[in-house]
């Protein structure tokens, strides 16, 4: 059968620098296709070049049947190709009606906009995907998930045949992913395929018929899902033997070893204004204690309590070096603890400030000599970090947006890790970064903890948790309601735990 | 690795690429004027010229330095007339308090934009209109609504006439002394590192543990403080405190900051930079009143405005390209 598109031999270089090298994408009609990789392997260029975004130095491209040369995103969107971007590309301010029919209004016979045919065709759109809300109030007053799947609304309304979705449920949670699920399922009943790009494998499992995976530039692999394991995926992805990773495990964390030492931090009761009714957890030198529990659970806000972001209304924490707790951050990094933050973009980096200005920002005060910044002392500081983290970059002076996501992770680590702190907080550390940089990352962080520091691991991925930590104490409501220890924890030990707590909260 | 600390032009271009185009721009004026007008280069031009933009170089300092934290300081043009009259009644002291004085009186006003900013959290755009309308109210009722001629019997005039070896006015010095101080405190300090981040990301910085509050109080502080400077240099140079002078100085200050590469949005800026888009700003109107006096064509002061702005247009414009070539590179 024919192919909805066929991309061959895609060639590309910026400024010298291969980033494809003959790549090839297949995707037929009606299927919703993984398109894997390492962060750099060529999954957003190859994506760019067919949205028209970049233009292609050799190649081809066909969809449905005729040669494609898109020159720009409009041209690939009246092509029939429709792409939802990770940061949504929507006005918040305006209606849900506004978002969906921008550019396309229906007119009166006065040529004004006919406001009820609008409102009324945005119902219906939305209603083909199972959402019913009122479209008049505007888009940013509803939840990220409604806001992606008005994106893809207004991409079906468009009558888009092929939609690409890079990366669609990082900011969702469990029941909003069921919903997008949905909706894939709906596009591939109509006959829309989708090209689906995305860091959670096990997502792949459930909605994709088959998957690319690229690796350095180059496709190295066409897989059916149906026919493939994870680990396969995650051999393709490294290009290494999967008996290899089978047998270092899926995580480099390796919990369970560690023995406990000194007490470093004993939080009790804590109970903010926002979120958190009673948690009680405590770390203690060379273990990782994880936080389990949902989206929502309260993991993030006992994190920010801990480290005096938010304040307590009731409870208390004390740390080895500071029994009386935190008020402010800027106490809380005096007292020994670093907080790796699960926003990268808004509460991590500094985007238009240098890796080495990125880096050394927490430790600022520890740099300031009597009069200026020690900038020999602070260069030295960040290249042992960048040759230690093995931070992938031309300059220390580069600014850091430039960055792939999981060396601004690196950097963002090595910021914490160079005030050498006795307690890391690190929410979500491995979040939006690709596996290989997962496994290194994992691996920085077991070298800290078998030299000493306790760590408070943050993570929606149960088996990090799983394989990491040395305990998990398990959140619901904004409550610790259990406790359990490696080794002996197993995913399903973890998600039963969850559950039951769910049933104790509900009786 | 010896000379990381030696100045290297190359390195310099490729992290201020996006200050490239004024500095091209403003030799290119100065070369301009120099080859087409015979006096440009006479020690009168410069010396009148340097003192007279020695105001719109301090405004700019401390705008820069406001803007770079993604804040607006509306408040300066106001606060340059209101301090000239402070300083027009502090004369008859003499410089040595006159001075002091008149920078106080601006940096109270600056604390008083630093507390509705930071303590009340209102917008800065809203609060330094608000300090604006009180600065300009305040000059016109403690002068009167008149010039108020300074004391010209003790050595407050000296200040804003007088000048080193007929070339370089005591104002400029004071000025740049200022601006090599505020560069290295940018450059060098941690002070300056908060609030470049700052304008990079309020909620990161805060998660550091940086001072954010004391870093966005000190550069309201600063701001008021150099417009403090500004009025001083203006009642001394012209002799008279002025209640109507500075209107729409915020917006040349401003421009100035712009035209020097610094982001609106804040997070990146540069000191050199600001100088040099003051000092371009200060030399199209000279050029257009050598140009003016070639009496072939005649610009009159609208149609001055007119050509500033469309000049303020090409240089922006400039920079945006070498900025986005200074990207590509660095990409």
């Amino acid at each position: 059968m024919q192919p909805l598109l066929r991309m061959q031999g895609i060639n590309k270089s910026f400024a010298g620098v291969v980033a494809l090298s003959s790549a090839g994408l297949e995707i037929a009609a009606g299927e919703v296709h993984a398109l894997i990789g390492q962060n750099g392997a060529g999954k957003s260029t190859l994506i760019k070049i067919l949205t028209g975004v970049y233009r292609k130095d050799s190649g081809d491209i066909e969809f449905e049947g005729a040669p494609l040369n898109a020159q720009s995103p409009r041209e690939a969107q009246d092509n029939g190709i429709a792409t939802i971007y990770q940061e949504l590309s929507l006005v918040p301010l305006r209606s849900v009606t506004e978002n969906v029919i921008m550019g396309y209004e229906p007119r009166t016979r006065f040529g004004f906009i006919d406001w009820k045919a609008a409102h009324d065709r945005t119902r219906e759109i939305l209603s083909g995907f199972g959402i019913d809300i009122d479209v008049t109030r505007p888009l940013g007053s509803y939840s990220t998930a409604i806001q992606q799947l008005t994106a893809i609304a207004r991409a079906v309304s468009l009558n888009a045949r092929l939609v690409i979705m890079d990366e669609p449920t990082s900011s969702l949670d469990d029941r909003e992913v069921e919903t997008l699920f949905g909706v894939v399922r709906g596009l591939k009943a109509r006959g829309v395929s989708v090209i689906y790009v995305s860091h959670f494998l096990d997502e792949l499992f459930h909605i994709c018929d088959r998957a690319t995976i690229m690796r350095d530039g180059q496709t190295v692999a066409v897989r059916e899902i149906a026919s493939t394991t994870k680990l396969g995926l995650i051999a393709d992805m490294l290009g290494r033997d999967p008996e290899e990773i089978a047998a270092a495990g899926m995580t480099d964390l390796g919990g369970g070893k560690g023995e406990a030492g000194e007490l470093l931090l004993d939080a009790r009761n804590l109970s903010t204004r926002r979120m958190l009714r009673d948690v009680s957890v405590s770390v203690r030198k060379g273990e990782i204690v994880g936080l389990g529990g949902l989206l929502g659970s309260g993991r993030t806000e006992a994190a920010r309590a801990i480290f005096g972001l938010d304040r307590l209304s009731a409870g208390t924490v004390s740390t080895h070096r500071t029994p009386a707790g935190f008020s402010d951050p800027a106490e809380a990094i005096r007292g020994g603890v670093g907080f790796l933050t699960e926003d990268r973009k808004a509460e991590g980096i500094v985007p238009e400030m240098s890796v080495r200005e990125n880096m050394t920002l927490a430790l600022l005060p520890a740099l300031a000599g009597k009069f200026s910044l020690d900038r020999a002392r602070e260069e030295e500081i960040v290249k042992k970090f960048v040759d230690a983290l093995g931070i992938k970059l031309a300059s220390i002076e580069q600014p850091i947006r430039e960055l792939s996501g999981g060396n601004q992770q690196k950097v963002l680590l090595a910021r914490w890790l160079a005030l050498e702190p006795d307690l890391l907080i690190l929410d979500e550390p491995t979040r939006g970064v690709d596996v290989g940089a997962k496994f290194e990352i994992q691996s920085i962080i077991r070298e800290y903890v078998e030299k000493g520091v306790g760590v408070l691991l943050i993570s929606s991925e149960f088996e990090e948790l799983v394989e990491g930590a040395d305990r998990i104490v398990v959140l619901q409501d904004g409550v610790s309601v259990t406790e359990l220890r490696n080794p002996g924890i197993t995913e399903e030990k973890l998600i039963g735990a969850i559950a039951q707590s769910h049933e104790g909260a509900e009786a | 690795m010896l000379d990381t600390n030696a100045f290297d032009l190359r390195k310099y271009l490729q992290g201020n690429g996006q200050s490239v185009g004024v500095w091209i721009a403003l030799v290119a004026m100065i070369l301009f004027g120099a080859l087409r007008y015979d006096n440009f280069t006479g020690a009168y031009n410069i010396s009148s010229f340097l003192n007279y933009n020695s105001m719109f170089i301090a405004i700019s300092l401390g705008m820069c330095f406001v803007i770079m934290t993604g804040g607006i300081d509306l408040s300066v043009g106001s606060v340059v007339a209101f301090t000239s009259v402070c300083v027009a009644y502090l004369s008859p002291y003499g410089i040595q308090v006159a001075l002091p004085g008149g920078i106080l009186a601006g940096m109270a006003i600056g604390a008083l934009n630093a507390f509705f900013v930071i303590k009340m959290r209102i917008p800065p755009f809203i609060a330094t209109l608000a300090t604006m309308l009180g600065a300009k109210g305040g000059a016109l009722v403690i002068s009167g609504r008149q010039t108020i001629s300074v004391d010209w019997g003790s050595n407050f005039t000296k200040f804003g006439m007088g000048n080193v070896g007929g070339l370089l006015p005591w104002s400029i010095i004071v000025v740049m002394v200022l601006a090599v101080g505020l560069w290295v405190v940018l450059e060098k300090t941690s002070i300056g590192r908060t609030v470049e981040a700052i304008g990079g990301g309020e909620d990161a910085t805060r998660m550091m543990g940086l001072p954010v509050d004391r870093a966005k109080a000190f550069v309201y502080i600063l701001s008021g403080g150099c417009a403090g400077l500004a009025g001083v240099i203006l009642a001394s140079g012209f002799g008279a405190g002025q209640p109507l002078e500075g209107v729409g100085w915020e917006l040349s200050a401003i421009a100035s900051v712009v035209v020097g590469g610094t982001l609106l949005t804040g997070g990146l800026g540069s000191v050199p930079a600001t100088v040099a888009g003051a000092l371009l700003l200060g030399l199209v109107f000279n050029i257009l009143n050598f140009e003016n006096g070639r009496g072939v064509i005649s610009f009159s002061a609208y149609w001055q405005m007119v050509v500033r702005g469309m000049f303020l247009f090409v240089v922006i414009l400039l920079q945006s390209r070498f900025s986005r070539a200074a990207a590509k590179q660095g990409a």
